[in-house]
């Protein structure tokens, strides 16, 4: 009598449909949002350094490999947002009585709308 | 009309033989309007009487027939052989289970997880009211959506973390501990959290939603678990900020 069989969950599971695909980009997605933190960071330590040592981090930065990095950060981020921002309203429904909000009102009152108003800040601060 | 066929290629395991789990294909006659189960049940009683598995209502309300067809998590009574034909299919017992007997699985370990998370109103009171607990509608649906499931166990068929995690909660679990929270009827959360709150509960989740996607009673456990985490998170800030307080 051997008794009940455990089966394995397949190894490849992440490439087996498209939803579990979607998934694992979206957490590879998280690296570049990190790393792009890290890189921030060190960017202000720089900054702090003095305008000898910022200079020369800026002129690194025009080298096309660099750009081609902050291009592949930005995509990352905007598909981590913006699939985050989809998710909102499964995670936090929103109810008036017995209905609840349609996903597409929360998820632009409460990821959306927010993002745009901080980034239109940004934006003003920088270009004032 | 010339009597069309399909294949039923179907996972075969006995626990008392010595060979390994086989797959054995069976020639089934095809009809637009028959379903797996359908299917399964002609083979038991016109080819092969010695194949098990579970089955009782037909009709998608019993939860019994769950299993993997063509590698998804369906229940049977619900996935049409029309949609297939004429490639074969394949029918397998539900991964993450321990199985049986050819597609019949091991339900002792999803049972006791079900039974972890207390699903019973729970009062504080001892004796209970003379007359009934009121609920607005308004009320009720907090948490209607999460008590129409089935326990068909699909949704354990289809999350990655249980492999990983394997005391996981897992997805009905959580979302049955997440109904009885909602309930305004109930005042047994805080027992709940101490199942509720841990890795091997709600933050083994990493939101794959795959749950919710098969689930065929439209239940969103990836919903429940999400929340339950936001619950859980006010619970710890409340017990962290506020420790005199009731938790």
């Amino acid at each position: 009598m051997r008794g009940p069989l455990r089966r394995p969950f397949p190894r490849d599971w992440f490439v087996r449909n498209g939803a579990y695909r979607r998934f694992m980009i979206r957490e590879l997605t998280s690296i570049f949002v990190g790393g792009y933190i890290v890189f921030l960071l060190v960017w202000l330590h720089q900054l702090g350094q003095g305008p000898q040592q910022y200079h020369a981090l800026v002129e690194t930065m025009r080298h096309p490999l660099a750009v081609m990095l902050h291009v592949l950060a930005l995509l990352a981020a905007l598909y981590h947002s913006i699939t985050w921002f989809n998710l909102t309203p499964i995670v936090m429904p929103l109810r008036i009585g017995e209905d609840r909000l349609p996903n597409a009102v929360v998820a632009i009152a409460m990821g959306y709308l927010p993002w745009v108003a901080v980034s239109g800040a940004i934006l003003w601060g920088v270009l004032r | 009309m010339a009597n069309r066929m399909i294949t039923l290629e179907v996972f075969r395991y006995s626990p008392e033989g010595d060979d390994e789990a086989t797959f054995q294909d069976y020639l089934v006659p095809y009809h637009e309007h028959w379903v797996v189960l359908d299917a399964l049940n002609w083979i038991k009683d016109h080819a092969d009487g010695t194949l098990s598995f579970r089955w009782s209502c037909r009709m998608g309300v019993c939860g019994s027939c769950g299993m993997m067809v063509n590698g998804e998590p369906k229940l049977t009574c619900a996935v049409f052989l029309k949609d297939y034909y004429p490639s074969p299919i394949r029918v397998e017992p539900l991964i993450n289970f321990p199985v049986e007997r050819d597609l019949v699985i091991s339900m002792d370990d999803f049972l006791a997880k079900l039974q972890a998370v207390k699903p019973w109103l729970i009062r504080e009171e001892e004796e209970p009211p003379a007359d009934e607990y009121l609920q607005t509608p308004s009320q009720l649906a907090q948490y209607q959506q999460f008590s129409m499931c089935i326990n068909c166990m699909l949704c354990y068929a289809a999350c990655p973390e249980i492999e990983g995690i394997p005391d996981f909660l897992g997805p009905a679990a959580i979302a049955l501990a997440h109904r009885y929270n909602l309930d305004s009827r109930d005042q047994g959360q805080s027992q709940r959290q101490e199942v509720l709150g841990g890795e091997e509960a709600v933050w083994g989740c990493t939101f794959v939603g795959e749950c919710t996607a098969v689930c065929p009673k439209n239940v969103d456990p990836a919903g429940a678990i999400q929340q339950a985490k936001v619950a859980s998170t006010k619970d710890w800030y409340r017990h962290v900020l506020l420790p005199w307080g009731k938790r």
